[in-house]
């Protein structure tokens, strides 16, 4: 009823072959935006840098991870590190070319992240599954190690951290303490809404075809002609350069600076892993539902509790939203393995065939 | 299928409105929240310092209703010594004029410092956080009282030298530093290889990752073949407890490892079980429940129910520091009253009030507190002061005072913070001059 296809005709290939072929999924997408770019207008401050800033980081990392998990069926469990790759290249480019704007440095840091993701990626040809988590996890501590023990990366200083240098953007501070949540939230919110736009053409174009193809079996895909190195590194750089991006993006727009043990330890590769699992392998809508489950939902229990008149100390909301994420986890995945995207998939269904069952 | 989503969507739908309603607006009175940590890797150490400082503040509400005659809003917020869970809290506090920020960690610290100036609240980041940060010309908004982890080095040093009979013994002597592989733990390094290269001891680094905190069996075989003569533990949670078992599993002369103050839990110590007798570590203040401060926590808080914590552990080594936290802030805050005259101060008043800060002997008795602590002098140019410690030794049940009151190097240290406070402005492209107008002493 709501979701009705009926009288939506294609005259053409290019109109069938479209993203979102349906008129209500183009109203629904407009909508979505039209509303993540006039948030800020009506969200507090620390909505949008507590909420809506560690959703958009998180999705696009859970983007990248999708991209080899998902799509390609590559286990990884080096993200935490390609984020770090992203973040340092880019705290070294920006101190080494300080006048280039700040949005260039981010997404060069991605080519960085993608060319050690390509490094890493090469036992992929002949290990598969467990045991390419395993030589991911390798990368996760070898890089870790590295952005500790090398102290070039974090320009000798004595803290060893990434310190942020205050970096503007026509005029307007983006980086270092000035730069208002709001500034910062529209600058990730382009990022991540253009690296959306180009990572759903990726995957229902012929590289996502392949990528599918050597998911679902590999020999197959040999067989109709797919090169499997090319197509599996490709994975890994496409995935390492979203993973970069987000780290860079992570480091300078959200954190404001910080170290390599808290930021791109091995928990931060096991929460990604989790968003997509939770969110749907093999989708980009799931990406984002992940990531606002398990990064955002935390937040707005623990803040939300107490607005809403719930008092309770803040330690035992704590252990009270651990309790909670645990037990959602786990109902999600019995009632639908599949992530929530999937739930999405099924609750358009119903409603596309509302008022009858089926 | 319907019913979850429909109910997961209604929930998220109402947290989603609940979060993004403007804040309850704040009642009259100064607001100190607490980032404090009861959960995660590193509680063991958290939750008997968030008590400590929680407590006495408390204690003051209700014996004195508030300071100077305002109440003061305590209000927690757990950040799970976890970054990104730290910055949350600030910015969720940020917004209630807050007077004062304790981060209670390195990392969160570090990104807090550049924020501190534009949201004008002091950062009170007492013996933690960044040592260069005690140049008060660059870092006019964080403090660091009552001294650095460069003086904590110095001072480990000087105690060595005081134990070897003399500075011209160090020659030859093999000094370890065990040290958590994070940018706190390697505070340290620079004072100590200056120190090695001036006396002529052989330094050696152990680092200790953080995902291995719980297992050093190698780093002690390591400390073992290199015939170490004394150790500085620079360790926090759950790594001091592992070392002073390894020390003594290893048979460790447990007397000659010396952690820096973070490492002086009591449950730190008694870990090692009896053997762990003679353990030492660095500390600026007393322990026990026999100050008149804390006895009034133990009448005014506990005997009234308003405690979170066990009534045993009050007076325990890192529930003092919770509790030293705490009068820090209260002084800062008596301090800000009494320079701008107004009662309800704001945390431009207090960074104002923390750098005319001056803990004389006498003030520290006249708070209850007699020969809990050296004396605290900040200044506008010197925000940690460079306090004297001491070293606390464990003596089977609890920390009693090993040594007397041990003056960090301050010629040696002072000149390096400088150099690395102008470094890191320069680092940081823009960093503001300094504009704040210095009081002096009140």
């Amino acid at each position: 009823m709501f979701y009705r296809e009926a009288g939506q005709f294609k005259t053409s290939y290019y109109a069938d072959q479209a993203i979102f072929p349906i008129l209500q999924d183009r109203i629904g997408v407009a909508v979505i935006l039209f509303v993540a770019f006039t948030l800020p207008l009506v969200a507090s401050d620390f909505f949008v840098g507590s909420v809506m800033i560690p959703f958009l980081v998180f999705s696009l990392a859970a983007i990248g991870l999708n991209i080899l998990t998902g799509y390609t069926g590559l286990i990884s469990l080096g993200t935490g590190a390609f984020m770090g790759v992203g973040a340092y290249a880019c705290y070294k480019l920006t101190t080494i070319f300080p006048n280039v704007p700040i949005v260039v440095h981010i997404l060069s840091a991605g080519f960085f992240s993608a060319a050690i993701g390509v490094i890493f990626g090469l036992p992929s040809l002949r290990i598969k599954g467990f045991y390419l988590a395993v030589a991911t996890l390798a990368a996760q501590f070898f890089l870790q190690w590295c952005f500790v023990r090398i102290p070039w990366l974090y320009n000798n200083n004595a803290s060893g951290a990434i310190e942020v240098p205050v970096r503007t953007l026509m005029g307007i501070d983006v980086t270092g303490a000035n730069a208002t949540p709001e500034v910062r939230y529209y600058l990730i919110l382009a990022i991540v809404v253009g690296m959306t736009w180009v990572a759903s053409n990726l995957v229902h174009g012929r590289i996502g075809r392949q990528w599918m193809a050597v998911r679902d079996m590999d020999i197959a895909a040999e067989l109709i002609g797919i090169r499997l190195l090319n197509t599996k590194l490709l994975a890994f750089a496409v995935s390492s350069f979203y993973c970069g991006v987000a780290g860079a993006v992570m480091m300078f727009l959200w954190y404001g600076g910080g170290e390599a043990a808290d930021a791109f330890n091995i928990n931060q590769s096991f929460n990604i892993l989790f968003m997509v699992i939770i969110g749907g392998l093999g989708s980009l809508i799931g990406s984002f539902f992940g990531a606002a489950f398990i990064s955002s939902f935390p937040t707005l229990l623990k803040f939300g509790l107490p607005l809403i008149g719930i008092h309770i100390g803040s330690a035992s909301v704590e252990h009270l939203t651990h309790f909670a994420i645990g037990a959602l986890i786990i109902a999600f995945l019995i009632v639908e393995p599949h992530g929530l995207a999937r739930l999405w998939q099924i609750a358009k269904q119903k409603l596309r065939v509302w008022p009858f069952p089926y | 299928m319907r019913t979850p989503t429909g109910w997961i969507f209604g929930t998220a739908l109402a947290v989603v409105l609940a979060a993004g309603a403007p804040p309850a607006k704040a009642e009259e009175g100064i607001y100190v929240p607490l980032l404090t940590y009861r959960t995660g890797n590193f509680a063991g150490s958290g939750t008997p310092i968030a008590n400590g400082m929680r407590d006495y503040l408390e204690m003051l509400n209700q014996r004195d209703g508030g300071i100077g005659g305002v109440k003061l809003i305590i209000e927690e917020c757990e950040t799970g010594y976890d970054t990104k869970k730290g910055v949350e809290c600030y910015e969720s506090t940020k917004g209630k004029n807050p007077v004062v920020h304790n981060p209670y960690s390195t990392g969160l610290t570090l990104q807090l410092i550049p924020r501190a100036s534009v949201d004008k609240i002091p950062l009170l980041t007492m013996a933690y956080g960044l040592s260069a940060a005690a140049d008060g010309r660059v870092f006019p908004w964080v403090f660091n009282p009552p001294l650095t982890y460069w003086d904590g080095a110095s001072v480990f040093v000087r105690f060595v030298a005081e134990q070897e009979g003399g500075v011209d013994k160090l020659k030859g002597k093999t000094i370890g530093l065990v040290h958590l592989d994070a940018p706190f733990g390697r505070e340290p390094i620079p004072v100590m290889e200056d120190l090695a290269k001036r006396y002529g001891f052989n330094l050696k680094l152990y680092p200790v990752p953080a995902q291995s905190m719980q297992d050093q069996a190698s780093t002690w075989l390591a400390i073992r073949r290199d015939r170490v003569d004394w150790i500085y533990n620079q360790g926090w949670g759950a790594m001091n407890p592992t070392a002073v078992k390894e020390a003594v599993r290893t048979n460790f002369p447990i007397s000659k490892l010396v952690g820096v103050w973070w490492a002086g839990g009591d449950d730190d110590a008694r870990a090692g079980g009896p053997e762990a007798k003679g353990y030492r570590t660095l500390s600026f203040h007393g322990a026990g429940a026999d100050y008149p401060a804390v006895q009034d926590i133990l009448k005014y808080v506990y005997d009234r129910n308003l405690a979170v914590g066990d009534r045993a552990k009050v007076g325990e080594n890192l529930y003092s520091r919770g509790v030293y936290n705490s009068a820090l802030i209260a002084e800062a805050i008596r301090t800000a009253q009494q320079v701008t005259g107004k009662k309800v101060v704001t945390g431009e008043d207090v960074r104002r009030g923390l750098e005319s800060m001056n803990i004389s002997e006498e003030r520290w008795k006249e708070m209850g507190f007699a020969g809990f602590a050296a004396p605290v002098n900040i200044s506008c140019d010197d925000h940690s002061g460079h306090n004297r410690v001491f070293i606390a030794q464990w003596d089977g049940s609890k920390f009693v005072r090993g040594s007397d009151y041990i003056e960090p190097m301050k010629d040696l240290v002072r000149p390096m913070i400088e150099s690395a406070a102008k470094d890191y402005a320069e680092k940081n492209a823009g960093w503001p001059k300094r504009t704040e107008a210095c009081d002096g002493r009140s």
